[in-house]
């Protein structure tokens, strides 16, 4: 699952494949996450609180019998909550054989990006941007931050 | 059957399943040399496996099959159906000695000569002709009467075509004639009838067909899949409650009885014989004996008792440790054995039962016990427990020390034990999956552990109730009772401070509020929740950790549900609240509530204080266990009086604080009732809230005034005497601190000079002092009876056991009235009430002073001569029950 964080960096041997991207955004800001890393996009789920967990933890899920712990991105980046009420889409990611639904504000289309739009995180970035990004995509309109799950829901390092 | 045997079997009926296969497809490529080796290798196998083990006619046989297929892959035999038929054969032979050896545990007697014979020909080179391949066997089996070959020789006249069915009856052959057992008497007589296959009924090989083996994880997910399948029904079953006619009813029915047996079905493959744990520990005692010198009988029983696979994981490191603590603490050496007069060979026993839905198991040894001193001695020494603290403590409560991290009990480290693993990691992996342990040791008899653990972790039954419009799962196991309160029921939410009680049965129950506990007050603090708490309907779970019993305070109490728990993900492992997670019939999820971490959060008492308690209480006589209410009054150390002895706590206005007849009262509930202080001096503030316990009696109230009310202990008591303050009992470790317990009959008296007084003068008229012999072996009861009895005019002889007692009717004494006690070391109550009977004092009354009284105990009581019954601390009651008992007696008299 550290392909996507070894992709960027094998550039040469990547140079003929394109990576697919599924894409999101948050508050104005395209995301996208390894398209093999992800298992399913939802809509709104019944979401049960869990009381005591950290503010960015939303709930929990049944999807399909199992149970997804749902996280708030947007409170995971540090930004403020969201104005009207819930994200009402989510991308459910596997990380150490348990499934996580991340709450996000709207998941765009999958897209193929070429290698060489692709730059590591300019130094100036926001910590916990950079904490959690493996490096930004330059689109044409805009730019694309790749999400890292493994830093995004890996809570040991952080409280460490 | 030996594991070794059982093991060689299953392993042999694969490898002949296997090798049938591959014979044939040998027959359709002869010339595939990986194929040829495999069968060669499988064959080699099976012959090297049966020398180990001791079976040489499957040796001999499997020896010469393994000749001929030898040659076949050295490329000098040819492979023809001839040489595959015979090998068949060869395989066949081995099965039928296989199933004989199966259930017998024994090699049949018999004869293979022929079929070696056979074997060997061909492995000289005498190859039979692929075409009439039967040919070459068949005359040389004719004459030694193979008479059940015979039939099946012509499908074995193959043509390569008919290959398909020649494997298969050579299936059929090696299914159905199977030989009898031989009697081995005439085995040797009759060779031929050795050889003839006498028909029997069908009977494939049982361990090989009725075990597979399969991977773990597929039953996991089998698991998962059931408990999903399980909740898709109860959905469709609450859909289908809500529908009256529906032509759905029936089918679903059905599916609801399949499901449920699928459950079953699937809990059960997860269920293993606790045997399986037990298994290197004959072999591991074994090694000990040797090593320290010790002749040790490992007695193991119940070995097929079943469980949770999960759970036999995590209790095997447990049970592996405390046999190997049984035999280098526990037994003794030979000599020492010896001199104890005992026999030389010590005895470990492990005993597995099943008991309401818990396993049991039993770890016990006939060595020395534990020894006691050793254990005050480490304790002290490791820094566990002041002298002091040990002092107050009995061997019971000195035992469980060894459950404590920091602790090992030998005396030099042995390289058997002292590895750092102790007895508090025992007791930490059994607690971990919801289990108990237990200790009793007797000195010179042994010790025993029993260790009670659920059968499963999967399913568990749980009481589903909601708060702040959340639902969570709490173990229906921890829960003893539902209470319901509102404002107009007598069941009522009360404060101490803002610490919220309920008044249940006598007693107090601290209450925790979940919504307070989970931050689900949205922040409205702890006033709100009071307001809420006057206005709304509750519902209180009375909830058990070990002894001690909490009520947590819940919006909705909904259904039981049996629910499949569900590890938390990772990132909520931290919160000690939650013991997992589980998705309800609706398909909800809901968490899982913690009674252990909601008890640790919240008591004083730790979990495992409370749960030392739990394993003490059984051995400590109940009497002693009394509830307390800790306060503070005028110096800093805390004072306790027994709860039974309080009314109500209440909190007095000090602005209503009135001046009558030179006494401070207060009016409260329509009379007036005076306040009293512990200390003399005490100037009450003219406003604010003041605490008061309330002691009240026949419509009088007295109102002692404190500073402040800090808990409610449970717990044994040991009083020390000071005697000599008024109003004080004396002084016991509460909760870990000296406390002073007041005796409540004095501040009585200050109130209501007359208190007591009213009793005698309704009973039998001042200055007739009744004497009283109190017996109690409770220096506390004593000293909180003695005065109580003296106040009202008893006199009052106390002496702390029935031989005592018994020694001052010989020395001539008498009394009116004896109040004893029925627990007592050395003699009971019931003997010592025999003994008095038949002696000088036989026409004195004796009341009983009980703690517990069942029917049986009363009923017991009468016969052996108690003229009452009265609860311990039941001041009313006894002193009652002494009036009647006297006027009674004197009535008679």
């Amino acid at each position: 699952m550290s392909n996507v964080a070894k992709t960027p960096e094998t550039e040469a041997s990547a140079a003929e494949r394109a990576t697919e991207y599924v894409t999101f955004s948050i508050a104005g800001q395209m995301f996208g996450i390894h398209v093999l890393q992800v298992q399913d996009v939802l809509g709104q789920m019944k979401t049960t609180r869990v009381p005591l967990a950290p503010p960015e933890i939303a709930g929990s899920l049944n999807l399909r019998g199992r149970i997804v712990t749902a996280i708030d991105v947007r409170l995971r980046l540090g930004l403020p909550p969201i104005d009207n009420g819930n994200s009402s889409m989510a991308i459910v990611v596997e990380h150490d054989h348990e499934l996580y639904s991340l709450l996000v504000d709207q998941v765009g289309e999958v897209l193929a990006l070429q290698p060489d739009g692709f730059e590591r995180n300019p130094p100036t970035l926001d910590p916990r941007f950079r904490d959690y990004s493996d490096g930004i995509y330059r689109l044409d309109k805009q730019l694309l931050v790749v999400l890292s799950v493994e830093r995004l829901l890996d809570y040991g390092r952080v409280a460490a | 059957m030996d594991d070794l045997l059982s093991e060689f079997l299953t392993e042999t009926n694969e490898g002949l399943g296997v090798l049938d296969v591959e014979l044939v497809k040998l027959e359709q490529n002869p010339n595939d040399p990986e194929l040829l080796s495999n069968i060669f290798r499988l064959m080699h196998t099976i012959k090297g496996t049966c020398g180990f083990l001791g079976l040489p006619r499957l040796e001999a046989v499997a020896h010469s099959g393994e000749n001929v297929l030898g040659r076949v892959r050295d490329g000098e035999l040819p492979v023809t159906p001839g040489i595959v038929s015979i090998i068949l054969e060869c395989l066949d032979r081995i099965r039928e000695i296989l199933s004989v050896l199966e259930t017998t545990e024994a090699e049949p007697e018999g004869d293979d000569s022929n079929l070696i014979a056979r074997l060997d020909a061909i492995a000289e080179g005498d190859v039979p002709d692929a075409g009439d391949a039967i040919v070459a066997p068949q005359p040389a089996a004719a004459p030694e009467g193979e008479a059940a070959a015979a039939p099946e020789s012509p499908t074995r006249n193959a043509d390569e075509g008919a290959l398909d069915k020649v494997v298969q009856l050579a299936e059929a052959a090696a299914a159905e004639p199977v030989r009898e057992p031989e009697p081995a008497a005439c085995a040797p007589a009759t060779p031929a009838a050795a050889e003839a296959e006498v028909p029997k009924e069908t009977k494939e090989s049982s361990v090989a067909n009725q075990s597979i083996r399969v991977n773990v994880d597929l039953l996991e997910n089998l698991m998962t899949m059931v408990s999903e399948l399980v909740l898709t029904r109860n959905q469709l079953l609450q859909i289908l409650r809500s529908q009256k006619e529906t032509e759905f009813a029936a089918p679903l029915q059905r599916l609801n009885h399949v499901v449920s047996e699928l459950q079953e079905g699937v809990m059960k493959t997860r269920m293993q014989p606790i045997g399986n744990a037990w298994a290197k520990l004959p072999r591991i005692v074994r090694d000990l004996a040797h090593e320290l010198g010790k002749k040790i009988d490992l007695n193991m029983r119940g070995a097929e008792t079943e469980l949770d696979r999960q759970v036999l994981e995590l209790i095997k490191d447990p049970l592996t440790h405390m046999v190997r603590n049984s035999a280098d603490h526990g037994l003794e050496s030979i000599a020492d054995r010896r001199r104890a007069g005992k026999s030389e060979t010590g005895t470990i026993v492990l005993n597995a039962y099943h008991e309401g839905g818990h396993i049991i198991i039993e770890i016990a040894d006939d060595g020395k016990g534990l020894n006691v001193q050793g254990i005050k001695r480490k304790a002290i020494a490791n820094g566990l427990a002041s002298e002091a603290e040990m002092d107050g403590l009995n061997d019971q409560q000195i035992m469980q020390f060894i459950f404590k991290p920091g602790f090992s009990t030998a005396e030099k480290v042995t390289a058997v034990s002292g590895r750092g693993v102790g007895m508090d990691v025992v007791r930490t992996n059994i607690e971990r999956i919801g289990g108990t342990i237990e200790l009793s040791s007797t000195p010179g008899k042994g010790t025993k552990f029993t260790i009670k653990i659920p059968l499963t972790l999967a399913i568990v039954s749980a009481l589903i109730v909601e708060c702040g419009n959340e639902r969570f799962a709490i173990p229906q196991i921890s829960v003893v009772e539902l209470v319901r309160t509102s404002s107009r029921s007598e069941n009522q939410i009360e404060r101490i401070k803002d610490t919220p009680v309920l008044r249940l049965r006598n007693r107090l129950l601290p209450l925790v509020h979940l919504k307070e506990l989970l931050r689900l007050d949205d922040g409205l603090g702890v006033a709100a929740l009071d307001k809420q708490e006057a206005k709304d309907d509750h519902f209180i779970v009375v909830t058990q950790v070990g002894t001690y019993t909490f009520g947590i305070i819940v919006d909705r109490v909904f259904d039981t549900e049996e629910i499949v728990v569900k590890p938390v993900a990772p990132i909520l492992r931290d919160i000690q609240l939650f013991s997992g997670n589980t998705i309800l019939g609706d398909g909800s999820v809901v968490m899982i509530l913690d009674p252990n971490g909601i008890a640790s959060q919240t008591g004083e008492i730790s979990v495992t204080d409370a749960h030392d308690q739990a394993v003490e209480q059984r051995f400590t006589r109940r009497e002693d266990e009394v509830a307390l209410l800790v306060f503070r009054s005028g110096d800093k150390s805390p004072k306790a009086v027994p709860l039974a002895l309080v009314a109500r706590l209440e909190e007095i206005d000090l602005a209503q604080v009135e001046d009558s007849n030179g006494q401070q009262v207060v009016q409260y509930r329509g009379v007036l009732m005076p306040l009293v202080s512990m200390e003399p001096e005490r100037q009450l503030g003219q406003e604010g809230r003041q605490p008061v316990l309330v002691f009240a009696d026949r419509g009088r109230s007295m109102g002692l005034v404190v500073d402040e009310i800090v808990d409610i202990v449970e717990g044994r008591l040991n009083v020390e005497l000071t005697g000599e303050r008024p109003g004080f009992v004396g002084s016991a470790v509460v909760a870990g601190k000296a406390t002073d317990i007041i005796d409540a009959g004095y501040y009585l008296t200050q109130a209501f000079r007359n208190w007591f007084d009213v009793e005698l003068s309704q009973g039998f008229g001042e200055g007739n002092a009744n004497r009283v012999l109190l017996v109690d072996d409770s220096p506390f009861f004593r000293n909180l009876l003695a005065p109580l009895l003296t106040t009202a005019g008893y006199e009052v002889t106390t002496v702390d056991g029935a031989e005592e007692a018994l020694q001052l009717c010989e020395a001539g004494k008498d009394f009116d009235v004896i109040v004893s006690d029925i627990e007592m070391p050395g003699m009971n109550g019931f003997e010592f009430a025999q003994q008095v009977r038949g002696n000088r004092w036989a026409e004195t009354p004796i009341v009983a002073l009980t703690s517990h009284a069942s029917p049986r105990d009363v009923a017991r009581g009468r016969e052996v001569g108690f003229a009452d019954y009265v609860a311990k601390l039941d001041r009313d009651a006894l002193l009652n029950s002494l009036h009647d008992t006297l006027s009674d007696h004197r009535g008679a008299a």
